[in-house]
């Protein structure tokens, strides 16, 4: 399969990014490491008419501390945050969730800022940055913004980011001593393949994966951990005020059971109490 | 730079990596099997690191290191650890999923020189086999482990820039 064509650009900075986005407007297309959008182009399902390829944009990939939070460059490798020791230590649920993602050939390539962006609900990330209340920064050529996490994803393949706008940060509390507990679960047919059913906790907070058109918290779930319940009665609210998908690889009522078991066993894992 | 020696070609913007390597490169080891990033049998390394080669165009790898099959014996003949580990402990049926698979069990030692029998398992699981020969597979890349296959010094990969490409960095050293 070959994408249909397009032109290739090539930006070596993030100011150099932003010229080419508003020189080409909707007709352009940004590419990170490329491992959601290059086969959606395959498919033809996305047919850009300019690439341009954020490979060497080197000053997006760093994972640092800063005041309270850790700020992750969105271009970013899986790879790079599943090995990190800073990540490993301060926000493990992270690191984890990325070397969940794929296969390690995919996690050579592919970015959280990509993974974000391209918004599929069923990707693992979205929900992991929703449960960690990260904040996203994108920058425009009016400067840049801060979005959280909360408001960023609008559907399947959306989000608030603007045409001329680039993704460049992920900020990450570092979570508090009483909500340190984590857990990240995933079911899915094969090794590879995108969750049918996952859930991130990251303390109290409880934000599910491919339950609906966007990563989202499991509200009920949360409600009923304030008001002291135990796992098992805190997941059986999980599927609560989401709207699962009905596909080939399963039904409305059985996403609705998956993320039950998978909530539950992800409360017990993460020990909320 | 394919298996150490540069190689240029004007190919189109959306020309991906795996027909750059068959095609213009001339090295026909790497497979296309699926053609959807899911089987592994394209997998090259990239400056070092094991890729799907499907799902790259070849203009992403243009001033990179590519590394294929063919680049892991050295210029004498002699194959590389993984490659022989796979023959000894018959790797391979048919054979088609054999370069990807030993091309990803070469980056997998190179990130994990020591892995458990189940860190080899989860470190392939990018890698299918149509003949559901596995078994060999995660005990070959075992073997090579046991052979210290991961060192590169003495086979064809000097001067690739795959030596000392400090795979173990962590994103904090990436960023500095």
């Amino acid at each position: 399969m070959i994408p249909a064509p397009f032109s290739y650009r090539r930006a070596d900075s993030v100011a150099e990014a932003l010229d080419l986005i508003t020189e080409y407007g909707d007709d352009g297309k940004f590419l990170a490491g490329g491992h959601s959008l290059l086969p959606l182009m395959k498919l033809r399902l996305a047919m850009p008419e300019v690439l341009i390829d954020l490979g060497p944009v080197r000053e997006l990939s760093y994972i640092r501390e800063e005041d309270g939070h850790i700020a992750i460059g969105a271009l970013t490798r899986h790879h790079d945050l599943e090995h990190s020791e800073l990540l490993a230590r301060s926000v493990p649920l992270l690191a984890h969730a990325a070397g969940q993602v794929g296969d390690p050939q995919v996690r050579h390539r592919g970015t959280i800022g990509g993974s974000l962006a391209h918004s599929d609900p069923a990707s693992d990330l979205p929900a992991t940055v929703l449960a960690l209340d990260a904040t996203l920064v994108a920058r425009g050529p009016a400067g840049s913004r801060e979005i959280p996490a909360a408001d960023f994803f609008q559907g399947l393949f959306e989000t608030v980011l603007e045409p001329d706008e680039l993704l460049t940060e992920i900020r990450v509390p570092v979570p508090a001593p009483d909500a340190a507990g984590w857990s990240f679960q995933k079911f899915t047919k094969r090794a590879i393949d995108w969750a049918i059913v996952g859930v991130a906790v990251q303390g109290r907070a409880v934000a599910l994966v491919n339950m609906a058109g966007t990563p989202v918290r499991a509200a009920g779930v949360e409600r009923a951990l304030a008001a002291g319940a135990a796992p098992a009665e805190a997941a059986a609210h999980a599927a609560e005020g989401t709207s699962p998908g009905d596909d080939i690889n399963a039904s409305p009522a059985y996403r609705e059971h998956l993320a039950r078991v998978l909530v539950e066993r992800a409360l017990v894992e993460a020990q909320v109490v | 730079m394919v298996n150490g020696a540069p190689v240029a070609a004007d190919v189109e913007d959306r020309m991906l990596l795996v027909h750059f390597v068959r095609e213009a490169a001339g090295l026909t080891a790497t497979n296309v099997g699926c053609d959807t990033t899911s089987c592994g049998a394209c997998t090259v390394l990239l400056d070092g690191e094991s890729v799907k080669s499907c799902t790259i165009l070849a203009a992403q790898a243009d001033g990179r290191q590519v590394t294929t099959l063919e680049g892991l014996a050295s210029p004498g003949g002699e194959l590389h650890p993984m490659q022989r580990a796979f023959r000894a402990e018959h790797g391979l049926q048919c054979g088609f999923c054999t370069p990807g698979m030993v091309m990803a069990s070469v980056s997998l030692l190179q990130e994990n020189p020591h892995p458990t029998e189940a860190e080899v398992r989860a470190g392939l699981e990018g890698n299918l086999c149509r003949c559901t020969g596995y078994h060999n597979i995660v005990r070959a890349v075992l073997a090579a482990a046991e052979l210290g296959g991961a060192g590169l010094a003495g086979t064809g990969l000097a001067g690739t820039g795959l030596a000392g490409t400090g795979l173990a960095g962590t994103g904090e050293e990436r960023a500095s």
